[in-house]
């Protein structure tokens, strides 16, 4: 096949014709993936808040609202009383990235269950934040009696071995939580009345 | 000191090579002599903030109004640094001989160095935590980020250099001699770097 | 037929990319903290290799010689978008781990340089071949690496445990490690090449 040779016409048509075929091609895929895209991180969000927000009683309904920055997703029984709320946190204080939180909240402020959304860690370092070991430690805790700080720190938390700067972003995040619904809490309660 | 904090942990925090393994290759390539490195070291130092910010402005003004950030980011991307090394080295030519001597060689380089392009697409999407408020890199920031990473690429690129121009003198083991030899230097050299962690 | 088959297996051994050409290096240090996501990475750069050679080789008569460079890039990089975009929707736990590293498939070497070596000068069939085996002499390299900085590192191989907690080497997991392992990695291929010879 004989090449064509290097005229300014052949060179432009070429990498118009390539680009615009690209392009095109691409916009196809991004249209044909992005609501799976879309619907992946729904369902993460939606099963992270039903992980934390699991407990004796039924919940009614789940309101989402933003405060503070910092997204929740308030659980009402049917009588319209606040249950608690699964508060998305985050911290940028880890090692590598972002770090985001589903922390689930009982009505008096003690942590029900952390989940992990998204982070970057290290893997077997900062990345065992996921493991069961560290974030159910935080199960139960009420930070009104929980100093919610890193052992090293002067705080209750066990850090993960060797990688005490994402478990300090780790209990910040969580930490974030607390403070901003407790200062939310009572706009809550009246908010579920509709 | 904000811009210092930064600066700071671009060079030694998360240093681009220890840290974030972008560019290794010209790492590995261009560093058996210290004059070579530091003729990469300054051309990457020009280019990176260069591109840098002509891609933080067209992705901001050009691709996100209109929605194709998605899906073209990292074709615009690269077209347009292939295109930017292109000109400047052009450009180098005519208005600075004595510049292009000495940078020239390693212009085309560039373009397959992934620290530029990964620089490139991390500075749109990263979020900067500064007195507890985090938000998206602005233009200046995202400059002096880009500044940082490439005195950092710089930086270990001529220590290394440095260290290598004494190793090729000693007496390794047949299989080490080489890039295996230089591969277990950069190892200890990112171990070194792992010191600062924590600092800032 | 015997032609085509050393096209293939020349990338898996005698020329593997990164024992052997050392090209390709940053993703091979940076995604190999285990098998599983060196495999990964290794698999979306099959894929790339494999479709830009197939889709170069057949654009070679179209393409002017002087402009084939930034066409090859723009072809490259279309495949990375789609392995990108497809990874997010249907394995986002892996897209989210290899991060940066899949769109910067685009810049490596290996990719543009068997568009440039190879694809622009053959046939199209021989140079499927020859991604496919270039890429999974890739692959093959980081799942390698990743297999033993897992073990070392975290005790486990894609994920299952086999040495207990407390032999893990930290230092394996972490940058130093990668580059560590890579160099004796290395240095025992090169041994043995030596002695071939």
């Amino acid at each position: 096949m004989a090449k064509k040779p290097s005229t300014l016409i052949n060179m432009v048509v070429a990498l118009l014709v390539i680009t615009a075929v690209s392009g095109g091609l691409l916009g196809l895929v991004y249209g044909m993936t992005k609501d799976t895209i879309a619907e992946v991180d729904l369902k993460k969000n939606q099963a992270a808040i039903e992980a934390v927000l699991k407990t004796d009683t039924p919940i009614d309904r789940i309101e989402e609202t933003v405060v503070d920055d910092l997204t929740y997703n308030l659980a009402y029984d049917a009588q319209g009383n606040l249950l608690g709320a699964a508060v998305k946190t985050y911290s940028n204080a880890g090692f590598s990235g972002r770090i985001e939180l589903m922390v689930g909240l009982l009505v008096d402020g003690t942590i029900n269950a952390v989940s992990v959304l998204s982070q970057s860690e290290t893997p077997g370092l900062g990345a065992n934040m996921v493991n069961p070991k560290f974030k159910d430690q935080f199960n139960g805790k009420n930070p009104a009696s929980y100093n919610l700080s890193v052992k090293k720190d002067g705080g209750d938390v066990d850090a993960i071995t060797a990688a005490t700067i994402s478990s300090r972003a780790f209990t910040g995040a969580v930490k974030m939580a607390c403070d901003s619904f407790e200062a939310n809490k009572s706009k809550f309660m009246k908010g579920g009345q509709q | 000191m904000k811009y210092l904090i930064i600066i700071l942990s671009t060079i030694l925090v998360n240093n681009v090579i220890f840290s974030q393994f972008l560019g290794i290759c010209p790492f590995l390539g261009t560093s058996k002599k210290t004059s070579t490195a530091l003729g990469m070291g300054a051309a990457v130092i020009f280019v990176l903030t260069l591109a840098t910010l002509v891609t933080w402005l067209v992705n901001q003004y050009i691709l996100i109004p209109l929605g194709l950030d998605k899906f073209l980011q990292t074709i615009a991307f690269i077209l347009i640094i292939a295109a930017l090394v292109q000109m400047v080295e052009i450009i180098l030519k005519k208005i600075s001989p004595s510049l292009y001597t000495a940078l020239g060689v390693f212009l085309p380089l560039i373009t397959t160095n992934c620290a530029v392009l990964g620089v490139s697409l991390t500075v749109v999407t990263k979020e900067f935590n500064y007195g507890g408020v985090a938000h998206m890199l602005s233009l200046g920031e995202s400059v002096v980020y880009a500044v940082g990473i490439a005195l950092g690429f710089a930086l270990a690129l001529v220590l290394f250099a440095g260290i290598r121009e004494h190793v090729d003198l000693m007496e390794a083991p047949k299989g080490m001699k080489g890039t295996p030899i230089a591969l277990i230097i950069a190892g200890i050299l990112a171990m070194a770097f792992m010191g600062f962690t924590g600092v800032v | 037929m015997s032609n085509n088959l050393q096209t293939f297996t020349k990338g898996l051994v005698k020329e593997n990319p990164i024992l052997v050409l050392l090209l390709g290096c940053c993703p091979t240090l940076a995604t190999t903290t285990s098998a599983i996501n060196g495999m990964s990475m290794g698999l979306a750069t099959t894929f790339v290799l494999i479709m830009s050679n197939l889709v170069i080789s057949l654009l070679k008569g179209f393409i002017p010689d002087k402009v084939r460079i930034p066409c090859f890039i723009v072809v490259i990089a279309s495949f990375v978008t789609i392995v990108q975009l497809v990874m997010q929707a249907y394995v986002p736990d892996i897209y989210e781990t290899l991060g940066l590293f899949i769109p910067l498939i685009v810049v490596n070497c290996i990719v543009l340089g068997r568009a440039e070596a190879f694809a622009s000068k053959n046939p199209v069939f021989p140079s499927i071949l020859d991604g496919a085996g270039m890429g999974l002499g890739f692959t093959f390299a980081l799942t390698i690496l990743g297999c033993i900085r897992e073990l070392l590192g975290s005790g486990s191989m894609f994920g299952f445990r086999i040495l207990p907690e407390t032999a893990n080497i930290l230092l394996f997991i972490l940058p130093p490690g990668a580059f560590i392992c890579l160099g004796f990695l290395i240095a025992i291929v090169n041994q043995f090449r030596k002695e071939s010879h």
